[in-house]
């Protein structure tokens, strides 16, 4: 199959998944439960990687400043910059798409090898509906949070790396993350969370449902999986970029 | 009553199903038996809707699967059970939720009601306490109870299985033949059996449908398949010594 049948195959995909659920209830209980594993569940790697990172960032960005007329303010401003607008909702993102789209892929494609999708259609219900929609729904709501949550652990492991490391003054890098603030920036990193997020439950599940074979293809379509969500995250930021800040 | 007329199904150049017309009547226990390859899957998946035939019809008491809008199709699936080979339990759901889910997905029963309806279902097929277990923790037999559990649970007027008998024990396959034709006799419901187990054949089958090379080469119960002298019938069902002995028995006690 080319790439071009894929992407139609997808959208088709799509049209089954953006219909009304067939019962509110179930669907309400589906979303929850997708919200604890999709976004919950990521919520300690996201807040450590974070708090790391952000620290790295404060402390590369201090050794490279060696100049003395470059005011040492400029740490906590490039730190917040580089957080707010690629590391949180971009790194973060990729993160994601490791962690939750292999688990997407697996858990709907064993359910494909063991007919539990079979078992659904011939009940009578929308599997595309009843599995991909509440994973889109709990994605696109929840990561917002979970990307916000990130910028400020960011932040708070660039100001810790400071004060524990001693390379610069602490009323410098307060001044730095203050200065020049956009909330336009932070909005742009919220749209770009978003549409990342629709990738991150809608790419896995592809690759999950239409699997074929046994146990060890689910394996392998986790793993094309996460690089099809990778490379397509990396190309819509370009183009998110491009449309959204020039 | 589902009356299978002429169904012909193809898959590229590969003419699967070639002509089949046969009929399965309500209260009886119908098998499809035949070799790798003959045409039993596809057969199972046209009755069950999965495939449109090319040409022919099914009809189900009158109502012709071709002529079925969407609303009609999503009501006829509401009639109909199925038992998957590997039971195709949701491995997220317990017992419980697994037998209950119909119920919650079609119905607007409070939830009372629908316990009470799993427990009858499940002391029916012999699973009382546990409810609360995961498809995971049960045996091979137990994951085939819950599924005709699950199966039934929405009273269906059709009930059809897929080697219900694969990967169990003898004796655990007789209580699962012995349960589907008691289900089937009690509900008076029309149970189609995809199988290769001929243990089934010589207890269970009140009709039997053997297809060869995506044909219909033989029909009948399962005392004139004792005595039947189509040789394709003959060479697939009595290939074992022990079945040739068993037919030798029958024939001679005659």
């Amino acid at each position: 199959m080319n790439y071009i049948e894929h992407v139609g195959k997808y959208f088709m995909m799509l049209g089954q998944v953006f219909k009304a659920p067939q019962k509110y209830r179930v669907f309400q209980d589906a979303v929850f439960r997708e919200i604890e594993q999709l976004g919950i569940k990521s919520v300690g790697i996201i807040s450590f990687i974070s708090f790391f990172i952000g620290g790295v960032i404060a402390l590369q960005t201090a050794l490279n400043i060696s100049d003395p007329l470059i005011p040492k303010m400029l740490i906590g401003f490039a730190t917040k910059r580089s957080i707010i607008l690629e590391f949180a909702p971009t790194f973060c993102s990729i993160i994601l798409a490791g962690k939750v789209g292999s688990y997407i892929t697996s858990s709907i494609g064993s359910m494909r090898v063991t007919e539990q999708i079979d078992a659904l259609e011939i009940m009578g219900v929308n599997s595309l509906n009843y599995l991909v929609l509440p994973k889109i729904i709990a994605a696109v709501f929840f990561y917002p949070f979970l990307i916000i949550l990130g910028m400020f652990l960011g932040i708070f492991g660039g100001w810790a790396a400071g004060i524990l490391s001693n390379m610069f003054y602490e009323a410098d890098y307060l001044e730095g993350i203050q200065f020049d603030f956009q909330s336009f920036l932070i909005f742009y990193a919220l749209i770009k969370t978003v549409i990342f997020a629709f990738i991150i439950a809608t790419v896995p599940s592809y690759h999950g449902y239409y699997v074929k074979g046994g146990s060890l293809e689910v394996g392998k379509a986790s793993t094309q999986s996460v690089v099809w969500t990778i490379v397509i995250i990396v190309i819509a930021n370009y183009f998110l970029t491009q449309m959204l800040l020039t | 009553m589902i009356e299978v007329n002429d169904i012909h199904k193809s898959f590229g150049e590969t003419k699967v199903l070639k002509g089949i017309s046969t009929s399965f009547e309500p209260g009886k226990t119908s098998l499809i038996i035949g070799q790798s390859g003959a045409g039993k899957t596809v057969f199972l998946k046209s009755l069950l809707g999965l495939h449109l035939p090319e040409e022919g019809s099914i009809s189900y008491n009158g109502q012709i699967n071709t002529e079925m809008s969407i609303e009609d199709k999503r009501e006829f699936r509401k009639e109909l059970g199925m038992v998957f080979q590997g039971s195709a339990l949701f491995d997220s759901l317990n017992v419980e939720e697994n037998v209950m889910f119909p119920l919650t997905m079609f119905t607007k029963q409070t939830r009372p009601e629908m316990l009470e309806r799993v427990n009858t279902v499940l002391k029916r097929v012999d699973l009382e306490n546990s409810n609360k277990k995961f498809p995971a923790e049960l045996s091979g037999g137990m994951q085939k109870r819950v599924a005709i559990a699950r199966a039934i649970i929405m009273n269906p007027k059709y009930l059809f299985c897929d080697e219900p008998n694969s990967g169990l024990d003898p004796s655990t396959s007789i209580l699962i033949d012995n349960l589907i034709q008691e289900i089937t006799d009690e509900y008076k419901i029309i149970t189609v059996i995809n199988t290769h187990d001929m243990n089934s054949v010589m207890e269970i089958g009140d009709k039997i449908v053997f297809l060869k090379n995506g044909l219909k080469a033989w029909e009948g119960s399962s005392k004139e398949i004792f005595k039947t002298d189509n040789q394709a019938v003959v060479d697939f069902v009595y290939s074992s010594n022990l079945f040739k002995k068993v037919r030798e028995a029958y024939l001679n006690e005659k």
